[in-house]
């Protein structure tokens, strides 16, 4: 039996410093920690238990914006009524992700934290090649069945797709990500895989994640989350998108645009020259749809991933769209 | 004597459910809801591997990493260090096996079985096996089991190089007429090739076992579609009478085809429990469900359609090729549904099976007709727009009015009526032919129509009622339960032949010890069964009139009547005059607290030899042409899709079945079989594929989050139509198959439903949204 010590953490400094030991890994909801072991990719020597730590799953929301605590589940964020008035786009994100199962169990934390879907990463049995996995061992995807990986942010050592929905919605509202007392950009926590594709996060050992705030803006309160996917439920997107829009006071002209992707890239992404490309402008289907092919400028294929190069765009442009013309 | 007459409906009815006579839930025909219900609902059903034995030891499986090559070497050292490990097996110290009989009774070779093999063929493959005391220290240990490999090129799967035009399956071949002379002769022509991928049963139930032996008695929990044929299979294996195996299976989880035999792991099992002289429990991984067995084999056909400019196919030219194992044969029958839908003076089929690297495929809902329907019903899409017909009409135009192959009128074929019935509730003489031409918005919308068939399979069968003392009574038979609705629909076959309520009626299933039957597939069970059951529960109740009337401490031995009539487990005269008392208080009059009877439907002067090979091969099995007639279910689906124009993503807005599956012993039931079966169709058309990593001959979506099948959001209201009548010539109570009927044809009427939506023909399964972008 593969043994492992678990503690169950009181307080959030003493999951900390459980969290530093070598090997040591927290428990949330458990649903990506126990699918992994289960694979055989986590093997946690140590499991700290931070699911009953007071105080970390409020969920509050004022005229400045909202502040979610890590330990919040997907479920209640998704059913909160500010977050579904002031922030539609993160409440869609959350109810669009997983299943209802598992959104009850899941926390905000943990989904932050949730691993990619390469088929190869989670079976280190029969692929013992994956950079991800034991850096330097090589990339068992490339070559092989590619039809979920990333065409955006890729890099020679990696190409596994950033599989969540939640924080493609927070990228595009530029929300932080609280660990402790340091505070990060959601765009900055998330890591590009470059040569070092076992790094995905910009947290250290010893660090946990206490909350995420978004603050408030108007083109989150007039936002919407797309996904697609060949399944109606209980898929991973195909390519999705996080958008929000404020208009100029004539109600024609974008002021703010914010766009994210999904299910494209290698992490949540900001699709900045979308929204560049449409600020100031009139919203007008044709525009919108040129401009949305920007979403994927430097977009590179593994052959049966070509199609999230053509599908990103008409999702963002979709997005765009529905948003902006619905009063 | 006769004192009873099952009151089937007259043969003119128009349908063969409850609909027209409303027959009382508790009869035959009846909407009785499953008896299991409840059981299944609060956790009280047990199925196998919840069994809690003294003593259990786990055992957990080791499967090769290579595709195709051989074990150079298994260093089990550290895992038999490991804490708890009883054993690690490997071929070396496996106990010697015999060879079993196969399904269809060929007799095996005289060579040892092991089901650890050296010689890998498959990615998968079973090669050594830890037991250990808990099941967390066996799948610790079974990962410190050392294989190391020689390895050799693979053969992934249809499409690769290696892989060749496979080897020509001669039972395949039919031919009449002269199939390409008329088709290149012919004014209208229209070719195509459609691929299915490999597909999975999937059961929410994955398989695995509890063997136990005493002495040389093996007991074997193991869900199971056919626990005589599987008892067999043990029994041969290690070498000990057929009745020293005992298979328990009392629920199953679902099957679709994968549960029907004994496969290597069980051997495993069973193995480690003999060696160990303790219970050995293997629950197979959700992964290895994906290769511990097989799905559905990957299919290639060419369908060539020869028509005259009115659409009259002339000839019909078909070739087909299924995927098997290296070293097993699957023959997946292409042709089956293509030879005998459409009526046509020239037909050639011919098939080939091709040998790759993977596990030997199996069955799942309805194996041949599911793929054959997906050619044949695209194709005659195809030719319906290349002569500007509607596919409907074209549907009519070639309807075969007797069985084209075997030239045989047909037992029943309710398939025009299933047109009629559908095409009325589905509205499809609104739609506008052209293709594209119906939106909604960003939505493409399409309908499509196609047909589907599966044969009526019979064998005979076995059964033992009882009734108690108590008045209530018992059914017993080897048979199974997996969903379906065998235990409803035999309480409501004793109840009504009886007259007793079916509330007081017990079925008990899945238990090798009681009275036999055969396979669990083809749909044969309910035709099967309630034909048993019904003679037993005859004979039963002849016995219980022979005694009122004849014994003298009878309350009616002094009226001396000619019969007596049982009605609600009370037993009188017929015309009503004189007592009138309950079953129990009979029984006890006459000082019997039992009446037993056994009734099979095998011809009398079978021999027991005949017996067991009916119920442990397929070998007896009656085909479904044989004697005067050609008998199949038969149906007709009718779907909307809506296809988003620029995402390439279909969803199905409406299904409309209409389905002749004869006389329907729980309409109810009924139902819910053709439901599953569309359901499953609409996952198979949309979402099903096993993806083969092409380098290493191995599955990678292998779990549920990546295999996708269906879910509620995908499925939307389904309306089912019962078009069938009684078709005495399937089954002793005229019903016909209902199990595999429903998911046939669905695939090709989406497919045609999304050409409809959006002019884009897609004949490789399944359609997802990169096809269509
Ligand atoms: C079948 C399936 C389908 C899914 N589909 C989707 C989908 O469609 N969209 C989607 O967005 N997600 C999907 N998910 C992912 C799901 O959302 C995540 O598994 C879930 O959010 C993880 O949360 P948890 O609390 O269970 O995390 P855990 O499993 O407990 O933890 C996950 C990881 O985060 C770490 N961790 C947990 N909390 C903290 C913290 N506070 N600070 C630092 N590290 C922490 C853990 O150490 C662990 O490494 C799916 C998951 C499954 C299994
Ligand atoms: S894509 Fe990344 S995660 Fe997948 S095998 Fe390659 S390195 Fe591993």
């Amino acid at each position: 039996m593969r043994d492992f010590s678990y503690l169950r953490a009181d307080t959030a400094d003493a999951a900390r410093q459980a969290g530093a030991l070598p090997g040591a890994m927290l428990l949330a909801g458990g649903t990506t920690l126990i699918d992994l072991a289960k694979c055989g990719v986590a093997e946690p020597e140590t499991v700290v238990d931070i699911s009953h730590l007071k105080g970390l799953d409020g969920i509050s929301v004022d005229g400045a914006g909202a502040t979610i605590g890590a330990l919040a589940k997907m479920s209640h964020v998704a059913d909160h009524a500010d977050i579904k008035s002031r922030f539609p786009a993160v409440s869609e994100a959350l109810w669009q992700a997983a299943s209802a199962q598992l959104r009850n169990m899941a926390t905000i934390g943990g989904n932050l934290m949730q691993r990619t879907r390469c088929p190869y990463f989670r079976d280190p049995a029969n692929f013992p090649a994956c950079n991800k996995r034991s850096p330097g061992s090589g990339c068992s995807a490339i070559g092989g069945v590619t039809r979920g990986h990333a065409v955006l942010g890729t890099s020679e050592a990696c190409i596994a797709t950033y599989p969540g929905d939640l924080t493609v919605a927070l990228v595009a509202f530029d929300a932080t990500v609280h660990l402790g007392e340091r505070q990060l950009a959601v765009d900055d926590f998330f890591l590009l895989p470059g040569a070092t594709p076992e790094r995905e996060h910009a947290i250290e050992p010893g660090e946990m994640i206490t909350a995420i705030s978004i603050p408030a803006s108007a083109a989150a309160r007039r936002s919407t989350y797309l996904k697609v996917r060949d399944r109606q439920s209980y898929e991973f997107a195909a390519a999705s998108a996080a958008v929000g829009i404020e208009f100029e006071a004539d109600g024609r002209t974008i002021r703010d645009l914010r766009v994210a992707l999904g299910g494209v890239a290698t992490k949540p992404w900001r699709a900045r020259a979308v929204e560049e490309a449409l600020k100031g402008k009139l919203l007008e289907p044709d525009a919108v749809r040129r401009a949305s092919l920007l979403a994927v400028e430097g977009a590179v294929d593994h052959g049966a991933n070509h199609y999230k190069i053509e599908l990103a765009p008409r999702v963002v442009a979709r997005a765009i769209l529905k948003i902006g013309e619905t009063a | 004597m006769t004192v009873h007459e099952l009151r089937t409906r007259p043969a003119d009815s128009k349908r063969g459910d409850a609909s027209d006579g409303g027959a009382l839930a508790g009869q035959v025909g009846g909407r009785l809801s499953r008896v299991d219900g409840p059981a299944k609902i609060t956790g009280a059903a047990k199925y196998a591997v919840e069994q809690q034995l003294d003593g259990l030891s786990h055992a957990v499986l080791v499967e090769s990493t290579i595709a195709a090559g051989r074990v150079r070497s298994i260093d089990t050292a550290a895992a038999q260090a490991a804490p708890g490990v009883l054993k690690v097996l490997t071929p070396d110290n496996a106990l010697r096996l015999n060879t079993a009989t196969d399904w269809l009774g060929t007799p095996p070779p005289d060579v040892p079985y092991c089901p650890l093999a050296r010689d890998i063929t498959f990615s998968g493959q079973h090669v050594a096996a830890v037991v250990a005391e808990s099941f967390e220290q066996a799948v610790a240990a079974a990962a410190l089991v050392k294989v190391s490999y020689d390895e050799a090129p693979v053969i992934a799967d249809l499409s690769d190089a290696k892989a060749g035009d496979g080897i020509p399956v001669d039972a395949m071949t039919k031919e009449w007429g002269d199939a390409e002379a008329a088709f290149a002769a012919a004014p209208v022509r229209i070719c195509a090739a459609y691929n299915t991928p490999r597909e999975y049963q999937a059961p929410m139930e994955p398989h695995g076992l509890i063997a136990q032996w005493q002495g040389d008695q093996l007991t074997v929990w193991e869900p199971s579609q056919w626990l005589d044929g599987m008892a067999r299979t043990y029994a041969e294996w290690f070498g000990v009478p057929f009745e020293n195996v005992r298979l328990v299976s009392p629920y199953i989880g679902g099957g679709f085809g994968s549960k029907a035999f004994a496969y290597g792991y069980g051997a495993v099992a069973a193995m480690a429990a003999k060696m160990l002289g303790r219970p050995v429990k293997l629950a197979v991984t959700r992964p290895q469900t994906f290769t511990a067995y097989g799905g559905r084999a990957a299919t290639r056909q060419t369908v060539a359609l020869g028509a005259n400019a009115e659409g009259q196919i002339q000839s019909i030219v078909h070739r087909g090729v299924n995927e098997t194992s290296v070293d097993g044969m699957w023959v997946e029958p292409l042709g089956s549904v293509t030879s005998i839908m459409y009526a046509t003076p020239n037909f050639s089929s011919r098939q080939n099976v091709v040998r790759v690297n993977s596990v030997v495929p199996g069955a799942l809902r309805a194996p041949g007709e599911n793929p054959s329907a997906f050619g044949i019903e695209c194709a005659i899409d195809e030719l319906a727009y290349e002569v500007g017909i509607d596919p409907l009409e074209i549907r009519l135009r070639n309807y075969a009015e007797q069985d084209p192959e075997a030239k045989k009128p047909w037992s029943t074929r309710q398939l025009r009526e299933a047109f009629a019935a559908g095409a009325e509730a589905f509205g499809w003489s609104k739609r506008s032919p052209e293709p594209r031409s119906m939106r909604d918005g960003n939505q493409l919308i399409g309908w499509g129509v196609a047909a589907g068939t599966y044969p009526v399979r019979r064998a005979y069968g076995e059964a033992v009622v009882r009734i108690l003392a108590d008045g209530s009574v018992e059914v017993e038979s080897s048979s199974i339960d997996m969903g379906q609705g065998t235990y409803t629909i035999l309480a409501q076959t004793a109840a009504e032949t009886l007259g007793v309520p079916a509330d007081n009626v017990v079925v008990k299933l899945g238990d090798s010890r009681y009275a036999r039957a055969g396979v669990t597939g083809g749909s044969r069970l309910a035709g099967v069964m309630t034909g048993a059951v019904h003679k037993a529960a005859t004979a039963a109740l002849d016995q219980l009139v022979g005694l009122a009337i004849s014994d003298p401490r009878s309350p009616f031995h002094a009226l001396q009547p000619n019969t007596l009539v049982v009605t609600e487990g009370r037993i009188s005269s017929p015309r009503g005059d004189g007592p009138d008392v309950p079953i129990a208080e009979l029984l006890g009059s006459v000082g019997r607290d039992r009446i037993e009877a056994k009734g099979d439907t095998m011809p009398a002067n079978s021999t027991p030899e005949e017996r067991y090979k009916n119920y442990t091969t397929i070998a007896m099995a009656l085909p479904h042409t044989e004697g005067d007639y050609s008998r199949h279910s038969w149906c007709a689906h009718f779907i909307e899709v809506r296809v988003d124009e620029d995402f390439g993503t279909v969803r199905v807005s409406r299904v409309v079945s209409a389905l002749d599956s004869g006389r329907l012993y729980n309409p109810k039931l009924a139902e819910s079989q053709w439901k599953g079966g569309i359901i499953m169709g609409i996952g198979q058309a949309l979402l099903e594929e096993g993806i083969v990593d092409r380098r290493h001959g191995r599955i990678v979506n292998n779990n549920l989050a990546d295999y996708l099948i269906a879910t509620n959001a995908d499925i939307p209201d389904i309306e089912v139509i019962s078009v069938g009548i009684p078709d005495p010539h399937s089954s002793a109570l005229g019903g016909k198959g209902v199990g595999e009927l429903g998911i046939v044809g669905v695939a090709p009427a989406i497919a045609n439903a999304v050409f409809h939506a959006t002019g884009m023909r897609v004949r490789d399964l399944p359609i997802t949204l990169e096809k269509l972008i």
